[in-house]
C-alpha cells in the first residue's frame, strides 16, 4: 500500500470572484412559485460584528435534482445553490426543504484562507452533531424561522461564533 | 500540516474572519448529506468555456498559455466528471471586476473566467493568457505574485476546494503573504505549477502542468 498523497492547500477565494463563480441563478436552487419553496437569508458577519460584503456562499441539500446546477431548467428542483453577499453582508436562497433536519453551507472570502463549513438546522432536533455542543454553540446552527422561510447568520469570529465543521 | 491556518496575521485579512473556536470533527453519520457532493452534467458546461482566448470578439493581449493537470483524490484515483473552474486577472494585472482599481488597462477581450469538467483520468485542460502580477493594500508596496484562482468540487461536500496557482521561478513569492500562509515548504512547492515543454504547442502556447489532489472524506480510513 502506498502513502496517501498529500492534499493540495487551500487559498482564499480573494476579493475578486465575481466575475468568474457567480452565475444566473445562482441563488434559486427552485422557481419562484414552486411548490414548498422556502427561502433562506442572513448576513455573514466578521469579528467585529462588520457585515462581510464579499463572501461567496454554497448550499448544498444532499441530493442532486432536475433543474440543473449552472444552468437553471424552468421547473425541478436543484441541489445545490450559490449566493454573493451584498454589501450589506446579507445573501439570501430560495430552496426546497432538505430530506433531512439541515442543509450543508459553504463559506469562502476574502481572509479565510480555507473555506468553512457549517450546517443550517431549519429546527433544533436530538442529532448527533447538535447533541455534542453545549447550548450556547448548538443555538448557532438552528435557523429561525419567519414567515416564508428561514433567517440564518455565520458569524465568523467572536461572540456567537457559528459552529464549523473539521472537514 | 496542509492547510494554512485561518489566522494568518500578515495577510491581515485573516484577523477579524478568522474563527477564533476549533472547528468541530464530523461524528460518524453514514448519511451525512457532506459526504455528497453536487453532479455537474456536461449540457451545463460549453465546449468553448475552457478556452479564456475565445470568449470576445478578438483575442486577449498576453502570453498564451495551456494549463492542464489531474484532479486526484488521496489515493491517487482520477476524480472523473468533477467540475473544475478557474479565474484569473489580465495580462496587465487586473480583475474584469469592479472592485479592482488598480490603474491597469483592462482588456476587452478578456474576461478571465472559465470552467470544464473532468475526463475519465481526472484530466482537465484550459487555454488562456499568463496574468500579470498586481499590487494589493496588505502592507506597503505589496504585490501578489502572478496567479489563476481554482475551484474544485470533487465526490464530496468535504473535499470543495479554492485554492490558487501560481508560476515557477516567479520571484514575488517569497513576499506573498498568502502563499506563505501555508506553513511547510512542501505545501506551498505544491501550488506551484511545472513549465513542460511537452505540453506546449509549437508556434502557438506554452504549456504549464498543474494537478490537484483532494483531501479524504471525514468517513475515509486513513
Amino acid at each position: 500500500m502506498t502513502s496517501p498523497l498529500p492534499p493540495t492547500p487551500s487559498q482564499t477565494v480573494g476579493p475578486f470572484f465575481a466575475h468568474g463563480l457567480p452565475y444566473e441563478q445562482d441563488w434559486e436552487l427552485v422557481p419562484e412559485g414552486h411548490p414548498g419553496a422556502i427561502t433562506l437569508s442572513g448576513r455573514v458577519l466578521d469579528g467585529a460584528g462588520e457585515p462581510v460584503p464579499d463572501a461567496l456562499l454554497e448550499l448544498w441539500l444532499g441530493r442532486d435534482g432536475d433543474r440543473g446546477a449552472l444552468r437553471r431548467g424552468e421547473g425541478g428542483v436543484s441541489g445545490f445553490g450559490r449566493c454573493a453577499t451584498a454589501p450589506d453582508g446579507s445573501y439570501r436562497f430560495r430552496t426546497a426543504r432538505p430530506d433531512g433536519p439541515y442543509l450543508s453551507l459553504q463559506v469562502f472570502a476574502r481572509g479565510l484562507l480555507r473555506s468553512v463549513l457549517t450546517r443550517v438546522y431549519l429546527k433544533d432536533v436530538p442529532d448527533p452533531l447538535l447533541d455534542g455542543l453545549g447550548p450556547g454553540r448548538r443555538s448557532t446552527l438552528i435557523a429561525t424561522e419567519l414567515a416564508g422561510g428561514y433567517t440564518f447568520d455565520v458569524r465568523l469570529q467572536g461572540t456567537g461564533e457559528t459552529v464549523f465543521l473539521d472537514f | 500540516m496542509t492547510h494554512p491556518p485561518y489566522l494568518s496575521p500578515g495577510y491581515r485579512s485573516t484577523v477579524l474572519r478568522a474563527p477564533s473556536q476549533p472547528p468541530v470533527p464530523f461524528t460518524f453519520d453514514p448519511d451525512a448529506i457532506e459526504l455528497t457532493s453536487p453532479v455537474f452534467g456536461h449540457h451545463e458546461v460549453g465546449p468553448l468555456d475552457a478556452d479564456l482566448t475565445r470568449q470576445h470578439e478578438a483575442e486577449p493581449i498576453g502570453e498564451r498559455i495551456i494549463v492542464t493537470g489531474r484532479v486526484l483524490d488521496s489515493g491517487g484515483r482520477p476524480v472523473r466528471g468533477t467540475l473544475v473552474e478557474l479565474w484569473q486577472a489580465n495580462a496587465a494585472g487586473r480583475y474584469a471586476h469592479q472592485g479592482d482599481q488598480h490603474p491597469a488597462p483592462l482588456d476587452p477581450n478578456f474576461t478571465g473566467a472559465g470552467r470544464c469538467l473532468t475526463d475519465d483520468e481526472g484530466r482537465y485542460r484550459f487555454v488562456t493568457i499568463k496574468p500579470g502580477a498586481y499590487p494589493w493594500r496588505n502592507h506597503p508596496n505589496a504585490w501578489r505574485p502572478a496567479h489563476l484562482h481554482f475551484s474544485v468540487f470533487g465526490t464530496a461536500f468535504t473535499q470543495r476546494l479554492v485554492t490558487q496557482m501560481y508560476f515557477p521561478g516567479d520571484p514575488l513569492m517569497p513576499f506573498d503573504p498568502i502563499l506563505r500562509s501555508i506553513p511547510d515548504d512542501a505545501g506551498r512547492q505544491r501550488l506551484v505549477s511545472s513549465f513542460d515543454l511537452d505540453l506546449t504547442e509549437p508556434e502557438w502556447a506554452l504549456g504549464y502542468s498543474f494537478d490537484i489532489v483532494l483531501g479524504r472524506t471525514p468517513m475515509e480510513t486513513p
